[in-house]
């Protein structure tokens, strides 16, 4: 067994080059977060824990349905509503007695936050409910209520986007309340004007306020090049760029013809 | 009468000197192991024990004290097929030792508690006696893993006792002393050329001889082997629990701080702060002398903390290749050159 110095070779330069990373390291500050003392500093969209809003709870059972692991518990009992007119059918209800889920068994695939189809379950970033027994990880529809308050409100809106369906029910609800009362306080006068362009200036004032004007101009959505080109050269991503580029165009657009109304009528 | 003061006189040193190796010995290696913890730990980017401390001090201050406490409330196991006698009596076997030795050595100008005219082969037999209780505790544990874990540390000491006691012997050369005291008090004194300096430049190889050999004695990493988690669990340790693993733990420590204390003394001046400066006389010199020893000490302790964050385990092969190959060979050529320039020069 002659020693081959040759092939395991002298120590170089490498063993110094590790001593001086070992030193580098041990004055480079340490990143950790010292967990209970520091809040970590999680996602806003973190999948901690399920969330329930019970109000909007219809005991559809989709979501124990689809669940993997069956660790969903729904109970609940029927209620009979009297009829809201003389004469028509009594109403039935289902009433939630109990929604309990099993995270002990529950793996965090949020299937079920995605089959809901009332917006009943959501993501909460809340992580902290260790327990010292399996058993208290089985959590009753009080503590997901509790949960609910800790959901991050949905993202907002992009300009021009639009309006959620609800809302825009609700606008053009208000809209039609407020051409009944104009129509009723002024019906001489709305009368001949009913083409739109003949409209009465003071009716028209009277319903601005409740719908403006801006939500009647329907525009073809486009890309604005200028801003796109602009924004992809601040370095924006392109799925970024892209729809602020068409939220500007929609919104340059909308007053160019709101202004032309304004200098026709 | 006279008698009886000198009886006192020779009982309240007696005494001293136990407090004093008593309490080196209880509070050096806990600060170095605590320093250890937060080293390593912060070389490899983490922060190491962060909540126990003492009061309002955290960071981890009071670890190595609730490691011991939790130690002294764990139950003491004795395998069925141990050698009993044996077992139990291994850790202090390897314990008392490096005690010992720390009799022997000089923490500042007249703080010592034994001036021994051979001091620097007292301190060498005695911490090879360590190796004995490891021997005991390998072999009485009844497991394959101790006992390899055992014989490969009786292989390294073999191997590195060679050159740790020729790496001194050019020491005691230069110094023409084998006291400890007489070698620190000769580098004092000692200048080439009209330049100040410690036996360090003169003895460079020597020096890095010593130390590479004491960090296989202490079986510290890179030479690890016996103790090597991954391939022998944890060596002669494998079987014991609670406090004798204690005993173990705090043999490596105070091994590391004994033998720092030993390259000091040897090789960087001892309790000089600087070379060709010498400490105010009295009470005063002798406490910065002590703390100018102690500084020394951690220092090198933390190089040993900073090479077993850096290298890995060599294998034992190399190990073994490496002792008798190159250490030996270099350590009696420089004897031999050591003792040519002493004549010549």
């Amino acid at each position: 067994m002659r020693p081959n110095l040759s092939k395991a070779g002298l120590p170089k330069i490498g063993l110094f080059s590790g001593l001086g990373l070992t030193l580098k390291t041990l004055v480079t500050p340490v990143t950790t977060q010292q967990y209970p003392h520091v809040k970590p500093d999680l996602p806003p969209r973190t999948r901690g824990v399920i969330a329930l809003m019970e109000e909007n709870c219809t005991v559809c059972m989709l979501c124990a349905r689809e669940c993997p692991d069956w660790c969903i518990y729904i109970e609940s009992h029927k209620e009979t509503a009297p009829p809201k007119e003389e004469g028509a059918r009594a109403r039935t209800r289902n009433v939630l007695d109990r929604f309990a889920i099993d995270f002990a068994l529950c793996m965090y695939c949020g299937i079920c936050v995605e089959v809901c189809p009332f917006d009943a379950l959501f993501w909460s970033p809340e992580f902290e409910y260790s327990t010292y027994s399996i058993r208290e990880l089985t959590h009753e529809k009080e503590q997901l209520r509790v949960w609910m308050d800790t959901v991050p409100a949905p993202p907002e809106l992009e300009e021009g986007a639009e309006a959620p369906k609800e809302i825009a029910d609700g606008l053009e609800a208000a809209r039609k309340a407020a051409a009944k009362a104009v129509a009723a306080s002024a019906p001489a006068a709305a009368e001949p004007g009913a083409g739109g362009a003949a409209a009465p200036t003071t009716a028209a004032a009277q319903a601005a306020p409740a719908a403006p004007a801006e939500e009647d101009i329907h525009v073809e959505v486009q890309i604005d090049q200028e801003v796109f080109d602009a924004l992809v050269a601040e370095g924006k991503s392109e799925r970024v760029a892209r729809s602020k580029a068409k939220a500007a165009y929609v919104r340059k657009e909308k007053a160019r013809i709101q202004a032309q109304r304004e200098s026709s009528g | 009468m006279e008698s009886l003061a000198a009886l006192d006189i020779v009982w309240l040193g007696l005494v001293l000197k136990i407090a004093l190796v008593v309490v080196f010995f209880l509070t050096v290696p806990l600060a170095v192991g605590y320093m250890e913890h937060k080293v390593l730990a912060h070389m490899q980017a983490r922060n190491g024990p962060m909540e126990a401390g003492i009061g309002p001090i955290k960071h981890g201050v009071g670890q190595l004290v609730a490691d011991g406490i939790k130690f002294i409330q764990k139950e003491d196991i004795i395998p069925a097929a141990a050698d009993k006698w044996v077992f139990a009596l291994a850790p202090g076997v390897a314990l008392v030792p490096v005690l010992v030795v720390l009799v022997a050595i000089p923490l500042g100008p007249g703080v010592w508690a034994e001036d021994l005219d051979a001091g620097i082969f007292f301190a060498l037999a005695a911490s090879s006696v360590t190796v004995i209780g490891i021997l005991m505790a390998a072999w009485s544990s009844a497991n394959k893993y101790s006992l390899m874990g055992g014989i490969r540390a009786a292989a390294q000491l073999i191997a590195y006792e060679l050159p740790l006691v020729l790496g001194a012997a050019a020491v005691v050369l230069q110094a023409g002393s084998l006291s400890l005291v007489d070698i620190v008090v000769a580098q004092q004194e000692y200048a080439v050329f009209g330049i100040p300096m410690w036996y360090v430049l003169p003895q460079a190889l020597g020096f890095l001889l010593f130390f590479i050999s004491s960090l296989a004695e202490l079986s510290r990493p890179p030479f690890d082997m016996p103790i090597a988690d991954s391939e022998l669990i944890f060596g002669h340790m494998t079987e014991y629990t609670g406090l004798r693993y204690a005993f173990f733990m705090l043999t490596e420590y105070a091994g590391m701080v004994t033998m720092s204390a030993l390259v000091t003394v040897l090789y960087l001046g001892g309790w000089n702060p600087l070379p060709g400066i010498a400490l105010p006389e009295g009470a005063l010199g002798a406490l910065v002398g002590f703390a100018v020893t102690l500084g020394k000490i951690v220092a090198l302790t933390f190089v040993m903390v900073w090479f077993r964050a850096t290298f890995p385990r060599l294998r034992e092969d190399q190990l073994q290749r490496m002792s008798w190959l190159v250490l030996i060979p270099l350590a009696i050529g420089n004897i031999i050159v050591t003792a040519i320039a002493k004549v010549v020069g």
